[in-house]
Parts: structure tokens; sequence; C-alpha cells
């Protein structure tokens, strides 16, 4: 357990350092999922850095593409490359970029606009179903995100047809670039949508990792697919950023650098 | 098969994809409700595992044909040319086409003769919308069975492909025994005096046209090409050189289509010609029967004629 605490700093430290090289990025969203994605990469998903094409691997899908910095940090500390290359983040001939690409080992399917990776998850998910194979497909959705319709389109999809090897997790975090997503077009009630559509889901504290861990494990064992409504806190970490929707995509100066580096030690 | 025989190039579509899935367990065919107007109810009737209905959600079937590509499966995702290429535009370009995923598309219903349903349902954008993404192959088969033989070589490609089909019934031109070759065009009638472009249903009507100029004295060579991207440079412009008078004619708008694509690959190749264009002139067409909407917008035996005729006007033969 220390460990993974251990492992989601390291990967927040990861964040800014990347987003400060890059002169640009998307701190707010990142950091709020860093707990979730160190309980992933290192217990929860079946999948091996050295093969990244392992046949019989789990997938993971970041939807909300503009948290590629945590996807990065978590393969690289995973052992997909390098951590040095996390540095190259956004510039040109890296095989970062801005947003998720198949470039990078360990990306599943480009990402960056809103909406599109849902569907993607439940076409795999139903192939998976197809070839009789017990992986599961992770989706990392942004909670402004679920404004898209397209969402709601697979939501559909994945309960009429039980696709139980399909796990959302909702980075619940109530910010979106143009304020709270409460106040800009309300997702709520998030929970009696989800459960209209015929999913299963629980309500966790996203930052808390056995809550985490404990939900995951709900989700294995859901005969419906399941939604993990995670509750963050945009910026976690940093506390300058925490719940300040203007971190959504604003580089860091060298002072933010120095303050958040020294809060994350 | 012969020219007298009339069938919906969608038949082709489904005759391949009952072929392939007999050989193929990968290949799913998916349909947002409109499968029996797609004919992937042909499918569904026979290898139900193999056929999935999304319900009326384009941009799912998109996604969901990415998702499947992604672990092996050879998708084609199938309905009306108007929905996909125009409303999942964007689940096309940046799932499918930036990933490079081996995902076909079938747009069903192009160009005027969706006949009565009118302008929503006409799609006479889509060349234009596939034509300017990355990785993406266009293909435009003139009947059922070049449909037929243009499935065979999208489900042999490994990447995204775009394939256009027509509701009405078409003359058959040519033979499954034919060779279909993506990227490589067909001159189907040899000449000297003109060279006449096109691709699709069109064909049918531009190669009456020519056997009618023929008699005339016109000496008409005709070229299908069937792959509008990559699209067959050499032969266009060794038609061109010979001819030095090019026609294209199109049916789809104006603006992005066939003729664009032809005019702005000879560009690149020092040929010289005078050059003429029937496309729909960046509007809006009617409801109305096929064959009045054909003969309306230009796409008729006479009005093709007449524009080649127009070539030679300050010319003799």
């Amino acid at each position: 357990m220390n460990d993974l605490k251990q492992i989601a700093k390291t990967i927040r430290r990861d964040i800014i350092e990347m987003i400060y090289a890059a002169g640009s990025g998307h701190p707010g969203g990142s950091l709020s999922l860093a707990d979730i994605f160190a309980v992933l990469y290192f217990g929860q998903m079946r999948h091996d850095p050295k093969d990244p094409a392992m046949p019989d691997r789990d997938r993971l899908i970041l939807s909300k593409g503009h948290a590629a910095p945590v996807l990065y940090s978590a393969l690289a500390r995973s052992g997909y490359f390098d951590p040095e290359y996390l540095k190259t983040l956004r510039k040109t001939d890296s095989f970062l970029e801005g947003h998720p690409a198949m470039k990078t080992h360990g990306v599943e399917v480009g990402t960056g606009s809103l909406g599109q990776g849902l569907s993607v998850g439940c076409g795999l998910a139903l192939s998976f179903k197809k070839r009789k194979t017990l992986q599961k497909v992770f989706v990392i959705l942004g909670d402004g995100e679920l404004q898209e319709g397209q969402n709601w389109e697979a939501f559909m999809f994945a309960g009429h047809n039980r696709l139980n090897n399909l796990i959302a997790v909702i980075d619940l975090n109530d910010l979106q670039i143009d304020g709270k997503v409460t106040e800009v077009n309300s997702i709520e009630p998030v929970a009696d949508k989800i459960r209209a559509f015929n999913w299963n889901f629980m309500v966790i504290d996203g930052h808390d990792i056995p809550q985490i861990k404990t939900a995951f494990e709900k989700a294995a064992a859901s005969d419906k697919p399941f939604a993990v409504i995670a509750k963050t806190v945009k910026g976690k970490g940093v506390s300058f950023m925490e719940n300040r929707a203007e971190w959504h995509g604003k580089a860091l100066n060298k002072e933010d650098y120095e303050k958040a580096m020294a809060e994350l030690l | 098969m012969n020219g007298h025989d009339k069938i919906a190039n969608r038949f082709g579509y489904s005759d391949a994809l009952l072929d392939l899935i007999a050989e193929d367990n990968n290949v799913i065919v998916l349909d947002a409700d409109l499968a029996k107007s797609t004919t992937t109810s042909r499918i569904k009737d026979k290898f139900h595992n193999n056929f999935i209905d999304v319900g009326i959600a384009e941009q799912n079937l998109v996604g969901i044909a990415a998702g499947l590509a992604l672990n092996g499966h050879i998708p084609f995702a199938s309905t009306y040319a108007a929905f996909i290429a125009g409303r999942a535009f964007d689940q096309i370009r940046t799932t499918v086409c930036y990933s490079n995923l081996n995902v076909k598309l079938a747009g069903m219903h192009t160009g005027i003769t969706v006949g009565a349903d009118g302008p929503t349902h006409q799609m006479l954008e889509d060349i234009a919308l596939m034509r300017v993404l990355p990785n993406m192959v266009i293909l435009n088969p003139c009947d059922a069975n070049e449909a037929y033989n243009a499935t065979l070589a999208a489900y042999k490609h490994k990447g995204p492909v775009y394939i256009r089909f027509v509701r009405e019934a078409t003359p058959v031109l040519t033979s499954r025994e034919d060779e279909f070759i993506i990227g490589k065009a067909k001159v189907v009638r040899q000449g000297k005096d003109i060279t006449v472009v096109t691709s699709g249903q069109i064909l049918a009507i531009v190669l009456d046209s020519a056997g009618m100029l023929e008699k005339e004295g016109y000496d008409i060579e005709v070229i299908n090409v069937h792959t509008i991207k990559p699209l067959d440079v050499k032969c266009l412009s060794e038609s061109v050189k010979k001819t030095g008078k090019l026609l294209i004619v199109d049916e789809h708008q104006i603006h992005g289509g066939l003729g664009t694509a032809v005019f702005e690959a000879l560009t690149l190749e020092n040929v010289h010609y005078k050059a003429g264009i029937i496309a729909v002139n960046d509007t809006f067409l009617t409801s109305g029967p096929h064959d009045e909407l054909l003969e309306k917008y230009g796409f008729s035996v006479e009005a093709i004629s007449e524009k080649v005729k127009s070539f030679f006007l300050y010319h003799t033969l």
C-alpha cells in the first residue's frame, strides 16, 4: 500500500517535471488520476511492459487524452520505456505526443478528441467476448467529457450487450476548462444515469488506494459493465493547483515548478 | 453478365462479405439500423455471430469498429454515407485514421440517386471528406461485380478503407473475374480525341455517351477511376498527354471530389490540356425519381455528349 502511495507521488512528480519541461500541457486532470494509475499499472492490470503487444493483456484507453502525462509516467515507471524520455513530452520528434498516440509503447489507441474512447472500449470488450478470453478493458473518462453525446451511445451499447469486461473510470473532479462541471452543464446525477443504462457502479474517493482497489475487485465480479465513479481533486497534491480550473491546461513557470516539487517530496 | 442486367452494387458488397466470412471468422459486419437497405441483413441471417447492429448511433458504430480492429477482428461498418462520412467524421479522422486502424467503412446510398429521400440523404460530399484524411483509401465501384471485387480488395488491404455504394440497380459492366487492384485505374474504352474520367454508377452513362459520340466521329477514351485515393496518376497523365482534353464526370459536389483530385494530381505532372467537369455545382439538390434527377443535374447521355462536343467547337477533327 505504501508502495502504491509512493508510486503515485512519483507519478505526480513526473507530471510536474514533464509539463514544466514541455512548457505546456494539462497538469490538473493528470494529477487527479495519479492514484488510480498507480493501482492500475502496478498490480491491477494484466500487462507486460517488456511485451507491449502481449495478446492476452488487459487494455487501457485514456479517453480524456489530455491527461497524457499521467499515462506516460505510469508507462515509463512500470517499464515500457526509460523515464528519461518523459522530459521530451510535446517536443518535435519525441514519441510522447501532446495527446496519446500509437507511436508510444503501451498506448493502445490515439485519443484527444473527447468522447470517443468508451466506444472503442466497447469494440474491444466485444472482441474479447467473441474470442472467449478473460481480458478486461479500462476506459478513463473525464467528468466534463461526459457532456459528449457519443459516451451515452456507448453506455447504452455496453449495457445492452452486458459487456461486463468493460470498466469505465470517471475522474469526477468537477472542473472543466470553463469552470465547474456542475455550473457549465451538469452531468449529475451521474450515478443514476449510469445505472439507468444497465451498468453497475461504485462511488469512491479516487485518492484512497484501498477504495480504488475495492472498486476494481467489485468490477471484476460484476455481471454488467462497471463504472468506477472516482471523486477526485483536480490538481491533487499541489496545493495551489487543487480545485482550480485555470490549472486545466496551463504550464508552470520556474517558481510554480519549484513550489510544486517541494510539496511533492 | 452483360450491360442489360441491372443490380444495385450494394448487393456486391454483401455477396463479398458472405464469401469472406465463410473463409475468415474474423470478419465482423456492423450496421446502424439500416441492415435491410445496406443489404447486411443477409449477413445477419446467415452468420448471426459475425453481425452487430449498434442501433442509430453512427459515432459509436465507428468507435466499436475501431475497438474490434484493435484486437485483430476485421470490421466492416455499414450505413448510409451521409451518416458515416458526415456524422462520424471526427471518429473516422481521430480514432480510425490517426491510429491507422484496419477498419472498413461502407457508405451506402451515395450521390444523387437516393432519389425521393432528398438532400438530407443525398451524400455528395463524402469523397471530399474522406480524401483529406491521411491513411484513407477510397473505392467507388461502378457496378455490383466491381463492388464485390472492391470489398475483397478492402479486406486484403491493411488500414482504413471507405467504399461508396448506390441505392439504385445499375447496369452490370464488369465481371467478378476482372482484375481489381487498389490504386490502378482502368481504361475501359480506348480513344484518341478526349479523355473522359469517371467512377461509380455514372460510368454506364458515360459509356453510352461514348458509344453515341462514336457514331458522330468522336473517338473517346474512358477511364474508370474505381480508386479515388490513391489516385492512378500515371494512367491519367498518359491518357491526357495523348488526347490533350479531359472531361471529368463526377456524381459529387464540384469542390473536393474526383475532379479536384485529378486536377490536383495533373498539376504536378506538367501535362497541358483543355479541361471540363460535370459535377454538382455547389448546391443542395431536390427530391425526385432518380432518372429525372440524373437528367436534371447533367448526368445524362445527352448532357455528357454535348459537353464533349463543346471541346471541339473551334477544332477540326
